[in-house]
C-alpha cells in the first residue's frame, strides 16, 4: 500500500495532478447544481409575486 | 428525421429529455471513472522509461482531448445558431464553455506537473503547449464576451462569430506536434494505425476518455437546463415546472 502512494518517487506530481483534477471536476458538478436551485427559487418567488400583483389589480 | 429534430429543438421536450438523461450520464461517468482509475493507477504496470509518472496520462490525455472536442461542439452549435437561429444551440454552446475551459486548464496543469519530472521544467514555449494555452484564453474570452453583453441575442451572435473564427486553433493544436519540432511527444494512440502503447495501459486511457465524455454530457445538460428555464421563464410550461417543483 505504501508503495502505491509512493508512486515510484513521483508521488508529488502524480497525486497533485489527480488532486487538482478531482477539485476541478467536483466543482464543475456542484456549481451548476447550486445555480439550478437558485434560479428555480428566484423564478418561483417572482411567479408568486406576479400572481399577487395580478390579483390586486383585479380586485 | 426532420420532425424529430424539430421536436428536439422545442424547449419543453428538450428539458424533459435532459431531466431523464442526466442521471444516466452522471452515474455512468462516475462508474467509468472508477473503473478507469483502478485500471490506470493500480492495474497498469509502471512505464519502462517514465516509471509511475506516466500515470498522469490518465488525466492529461483525456482532458486534452476534451478541450478540443468541447470546442468543436461549441463551434458546431454556433454555426447551427447562426444559420437556423435555434436558441437551444446557443444555450448548449455557452453552457459548454466553462466545462471546456476547465478541461483545458486541467490539461495544462497536469501537463506541467508531468513536464517537471520528465523534461525538467514546468513550462516551455513549445508549439503544443503554447497553442493549448491560447485555447484556454479563447475559452475565457468567449465566456467574457458572453457575460459582457446584456442583450441575449446580441451576445449569442457575437459569441457564435467568435467561436467560429477561433476554430482555426483546433487543427493547429492537433498538428502542432507534426508541423513543428516540439518537445511534446507525438500521439501514441491512433484510430487508423496500431497504437504504440500496450493494451494494459491503453484500455484504462480509453475508459477515462469515455468517462470524461459522459461527464461532459451530464454537466452540460444540467447547465443548459437551468439556462433554458431562465430564458423561457415567461412561458406556461416553465410555470408548470416551477409549480410542480
Amino acid at each position: 500500500m505504501g508503495e502505491f502512494f509512493h508512486m515510484g518517487g513521483y508521488a508529488f506530481y502524480v497525486w497533485l495532478s489527480y488532486g487538482v483534477a478531482a477539485v476541478v471536476l467536483i466543482a464543475n458538478v456542484f456549481i451548476p447544481l447550486v445555480r439550478d436551485r437558485q434560479v428555480k427559487r428566484e423564478l418561483a418567488m417572482k411567479m408568486v409575486r406576479d400572481n399577487e400583483l395580478n390579483q390586486e389589480s383585479i380586485s | 428525421m426532420w420532425t424529430w429534430l424539430h421536436k428536439l429543438g422545442s424547449p419543453k421536450i428538450f428539458y424533459n429529455l435532459a431531466n431523464r438523461l442526466i442521471p444516466w450520464f452522471g452515474w455512468g461517468a462516475l462508474l467509468l471513472m472508477l473503473y478507469g482509475l483502478y485500471g490506470g493507477l493500480v492495474q497498469a504496470p509502471a512505464d519502462y522509461q517514465q516509471g509511475d509518472s506516466f500515470r498522469i496520462m490518465y488525466i492529461h490525455v483525456p482532458a486534452a482531448w476534451m478541450s478540443l472536442f468541447i470546442y468543436m461542439v461549441i463551434a458546431f452549435c454556433s454555426a447551427v445558431y447562426l444559420i437556423w437561429k435555434i436558441t437551444l444551440a446557443d444555450i448548449i454552446a455557452r453552457a459548454s464553455a466553462p466545462i471546456g475551459a476547465s478541461f483545458t486548464f486541467l490539461a495544462l496543469v497536469t501537463g506541467s506537473l508531468w513536464g517537471k519530472p520528465m523534461w525538467g521544467t514546468y513550462w516551455i514555449w513549445d508549439a503544443r503547449l503554447t497553442s493549448e494555452l491560447l485555447l484556454l484564453f479563447i475559452y475565457l474570452g468567449y465566456m467574457g464576451l458572453g457575460s459582457a453583453i446584456e442583450d441575449r441575442r446580441v451576445a449569442a451572435r457575437a459569441c457564435a462569430l467568435l467561436a467560429i473564427v477561433c476554430v482555426v486553433i483546433i487543427p493547429i493544436i492537433h498538428y502542432s506536434v507534426t508541423w513543428w519540432n516540439t518537445l511534446h511527444q507525438g500521439s501514441s494512440v491512433s484510430v487508423m494505425n496500431q497504437s504504440s502503447i500496450d493494451k494494459s495501459m491503453l484500455v484504462p486511457l480509453l475508459v477515462m476518455a469515455f468517462a470524461f465524455k459522459f461527464y461532459y454530457v451530464a454537466v452540460v445538460l444540467v447547465r443548459a437546463r437551468t439556462d433554458l428555464l431562465f430564458q423561457e421563464r415567461k412561458t406556461n410550461w416553465v410555470r408548470k415546472v416551477l409549480v410542480n417543483g
